[in-house]
Formats: structure tokens, sequence, C-alpha cells
């Protein structure tokens, strides 16, 4: 149904237009005067202030290596994550365990493991298909390099990111 | 041959006037109008509760140093790097447009820069005075070469053969010359009550009995010139408005309305052609603000500062070298203009933008009407106090 809608009556000091304009600029002022004295909360100054300490227990950063209290690699290079890597990041040589070293019971490790971290869309579905624990999505967010080459975290930069995890894994643990 | 015609070409004048010159337009206005970006985005920026570019240091470390440098606000790099991306940004001129044309808008654009030539940015320095071209038709002047700048938006919009600018183009000159009848009217009361087109004898006499705007001192002080500060504030406040609008400032700025008009007149432009319709539409900022400042504020004076000769302001401050002073009053020129840029900032990010019909109604059937009738009331004023 059509209806009409009233046009307001403008008084005389609203029609002249200058005191309504001299309201907006009194308002504007006042929130120049505000970030001026500092009373304006603004946005984080990133590269100054960073948010590591405010990041979430559930916040998924880049995946990660560890070993367990024995310094013994948790993979066991099953490549499990490799076949569930949405955007085929990971890549994983696994090799047999030579017969002398200490841990040659659990038989195989990984020979190199490259997750390459442009692909990485850090899903966390690498850590929730690992059945020994070994792939943990840590903190880590600022990841760059200047080649596609550095980009590309080897072995080696897995573990030094990852650390020691003690405990025992899921599937042995009977409170599981 | 001989060169005596040499000594017949007066090479002080020349020297001075091209000293004067470079000064104004390459030491003061073009650093003026660089930094007058980098405020406007920092003033918006605490406006909107932003920060605003507050990074960009100097390039130091290009040197040899260490870190770039910061002053005490950051970002004052800003403009330094702003003009390096245009600089080196690829040139693209699309197809189809009319290249002369094309090219001279950007030139023209940049023709606001001519009228400072006519502005007294100080009093005197070592006997010389502060303005480039002392003449006597200084307001005239000033108005013909503003005049002019409306043609390289109306030649850009033209030329780029594209719907947008063409559009931008053609309310931009509606609109400039709407707005040149209200501000050419608005400062006649100014030539009424003063009697000359001369700038620099205009701030003179400021300086002497009062600013037109504040006439506390001399013969100001009389309730003949307070009476007049009744015309002076119409025309004023006209003469504020008209200068939003022939800038293309908010809420006036219909000709590149964004919204509308994707850029208007300056769309098909890039790097560097863009770059100086930027620049003009920032220089033709500052030559508005100085000349609100030169018609309403005192020019280069300041209360209680003497001149560069020495003359005026408190006795015992004529104690210091009045080259001192010169430097003073040049100071407290440009220190007055830019507290005007600020307020143009401040309107342009208070105020919305005007619908194009509102923007000719509030031109032709108030401020021309208002100017005019302006006029009369100022003549009423002069006749029955018998102040000039």
């Amino acid at each position: 149904m059509a209806y009409v809608v009233q046009r307001p009556e403008l008084t005389f000091k609203e029609k002249a237009y200058l005191p309504s304009i001299l309201n907006g600029l009194k308002i504007t002022f006042g929130h120049f005067k505000k970030m001026i004295k500092g009373e304006t909360k603004v946005t984080m100054q990133y590269p100054e202030e960073k948010w590591d300490s405010q990041l979430p227990e559930h916040y998924r950063g880049a995946p990660t290596l560890v070993r367990d209290e024995h310094n013994r690699e948790r993979c066991v290079a099953c490549q499990l994550c490799e076949f569930i890597c949405p955007p085929r990041a990971i890549t994983i040589k696994p090799m047999e365990i030579p017969a002398d070293d200490k841990f040659a019971k659990v038989e195989k490790r990984p020979a190199e493991f490259d997750i390459d971290m442009i692909r990485c869309i850090y899903c966390g579905m690498c850590e929730e298909v690992c059945p020994e624990q070994a792939i943990y999505l840590r903190k880590d967010y600022a990841i760059n390099g200047l080649t596609r080459a550095e980009m590309v975290h080897n072995k080696a930069k897995l573990y030094e990111l990852g650390g020691v995890f003690a405990g025992l894994v899921h599937k042995w643990n009977p409170e599981k | 041959m001989t060169l005596a015609f040499l000594d017949s070409i007066p090479w002080e004048m020349i020297f001075w006037a091209a000293g004067k010159a470079i000064f104004v337009i390459f030491l003061v206005v073009l650093p003026l109008v660089s930094y007058t970006v980098y405020a406007e985005r920092r003033v918006s920026a605490a406006i909107q509760d932003r920060v605003g570019p507050n990074r960009t240091g100097f390039p130091t470390s290009l040197l040899g140093f260490k870190k770039d440098l910061q002053l005490f606000l950051g970002g004052l790099g800003q403009p330094i790097a702003d003009a390096m991306k245009f600089i080196l940004k690829e040139d693209f001129t699309p197809g189809g447009v009319k290249h002369f044309y094309f090219w001279l808008a950007p030139c023209l654009a940049m023709l606001p820069l001519v009228s400072l030539a006519f502005i007294p940015f100080g009093s005197s320095l070592f006997g010389e005075k502060m303005v480039i071209a002392d003449v006597n038709v200084g307001v005239l002047g000033i108005f013909a070469v503003t005049g002019c700048s409306v043609y390289a938006i109306v030649l850009a919009g033209w030329a780029s053969n594209s719907k947008y600018p063409f559009l931008g183009g053609i309310r931009s000159s509606s609109q400039m010359i709407s707005y040149e009848l209200s501000m050419g009217l608005s400062i006649i009361p100014i030539l009424m009550l003063f009697g000359s087109m001369n700038l620099s004898d205009l701030v003179q006499y400021q300086a002497d009995n009062g600013w037109l705007l504040l006439p506390l001192w001399g013969n100001g002080w009389s309730w003949e010139r307070w009476a007049m500060l009744v015309p002076l504030g119409i025309s004023f406040i006209i003469f504020m408005i008209s200068v939003f609008a022939e800038t293309n400032r908010l809420p006036f700025d219909m000709p590149e309305s964004e919204t509308e008009l994707v850029a208007g007149y300056h769309t098909e432009y890039s790097s560097m052609k863009f770059a100086l319709f930027f620049l003009g539409e920032y220089a033709a900022m500052i030559v508005g603000s100085a000349l609100m400042v030169v018609f309403f504020f005192g020019g280069w004076h300041l209360p209680l500062i003497p001149d560069g000769n020495g003359n005026g302001g408190l006795s015992f401050l004529s104690a210091i070298p009045s080259w001192v002073w010169g430097i003073v009053n040049i100071t407290a020129f440009f220190g007055k203009v830019a507290l005007i840029l600020v307020f143009f900032i401040w309107v342009r990010w208070t105020l919305p933008r005007f619908r194009f019909d509102q923007l000719m109604k509030l031109g032709w059937l108030y401020l021309f009407e208002i100017a005019l009738a302006n006029i009369f009331l100022t003549a009423a004023v002069l006749a029955l106090t018998n102040s000039k």
C-alpha cells in the first residue's frame, strides 16, 4: 500500500545549514582530540606489538614435527599425513632405521620430510590423522622467505620448530 | 657587436624576482603541497579513529645508515615515497584520447601556482618587498589566473574520450563558473572599504589598522570598523564557501565524486600526469587559503611583531635586527595558511557531498544574491559611518 512520508518541518536554524555544519565540525573535532590524547583504542601496531600472548588455545599455526622425551623422532613415516593433506603440501621419503640404531625396533622413520608452507592451508588434518602424534600445529604464523625454496620446511627445520613433546601417545594411553 | 643592452637590463630586479619565485614555489609551496597531502591523511585518520601513515621514515638507510630516520610523528617520509611511486609508475595513455589536449590538461592543472606571484607572503627582507609581482591589479590578476584553472579539468574531461571524465569535466565547468561569480562579488566589500587592488598595500593597511576580521588596533578600534564586521563577516563566509567550490574540495567535489564518476576528470590519467592533477588541486587549496589570509586575516602580520623594516610592533623588539622580523613575518604568513589548510581538511572529513542540483541552487539562488546584497549593505554602512 502506498503511503505518504511526512516531510519534517525544518526550523530556520536547520534551514540555515551553518549551525548544523558547526555541530558536525564539533563532532569530528571531538574524535580528533580523543585520538590525539590517545584515548581512542586503535588497531595493534603489528611488528612492534604482536599478538603471540593473546593467541587462543586452539590456534592452528605452522605444522611441526616433535620428538619424545627420549629424543626419538615420533614420526614413523607412515605417510598418512601426506595422503590426507588436502593441498598436498607434505612430501615424505621414508627410510628403514638401521639395525645398530637405538630405536631399531621402531623400524621406520622419515629420511626427508618436507612441508611446503606456500601450499599449507593450516587445516590441521595432518595432526588429526597422525597415529603417533608426531605432527602438531604450533602457534608460529609469521612464516616468510625470499624464495620458494626457503618456504619449504625440511625435516631439520620442522624438528627445530616442534621441539620435544613428552607423554604417551593417545593410542597407548589408557584414558583415551 | 656591443653588449650595451646588458646594462639596460635590471639585473637586480630579475635576481630578486627569480629568487623569490624559486623560494616560494620550490622551497615553500611544493613541500607544503606534499605535506598537506600527508596532513590530510593523518588528520582524516584521527577523525575517523584510525592511525594513518606512521611508518615511512626519511630514507637515510640509502645513505648507509642502519635505519631510516623517524622524526617525532612518524611517517614524515611518506610524501617522498608517494612522489617516487608516481614518478616510477607506468604512464599509460588509453587509446582514442586526443593526445595534445590529454597532455596539455595536466600542465594547466599546475596553473594555480602562477597566482602565487601576486600574493604578499612576507613584509620585506633586506629592504625588498616579499611579493613576486607587486602590481596594482593583484586581485584581478589572481582571479584571472584561477579562472583559467577550469580549463585543465574541462580539457582533461573532454580529451580522455571516456564518459566519466566527460561528466566530471562538464560538472566542474558549470560549478567553477557559477562559484567564481559569488567569489568575485564577495571580495567587492573589501575593495570598497580599502579602495585599491594592491594586495601588499591591503596587508599593510591591515597591519596598521587591524585585520579585517579582527580590528583591534590602529584606527580599527572604532565603532565604524566594528559595524563593518557585519558585511565583512558575510563576505568572508561566502568567499570561504566559494573557495571550497573553486578548489573542488568536499563538500563540493562534484567533478571527481568517486561514488558516481569513478574518479571524475582524472579517471584515465596515470603516473605523473595524475600526480599533477593531484598536486594542482592542493596547490589551488594553498592559493585559496593564502587569499583568505591576505584578505581577512592580516597576511604576514602578527600583533605586536614589527615588520621587515622594524616598523610597528612593540618598541623594544626593534632592537633586534629587522631581517629577523622579516623572516618571522614570512613564517607567520605560511603558518596562517597552514591553519586554514587544516580547516579545509577538517571540513572535508565532516561534511557529506552535496547533490549537484543542491550545489547549483546554493550557488545561484543564495550565495550570488547574498553577495550582491552584501555590496549594498557595505555601501550603506560606509555611507552611514563615513569610515572611509
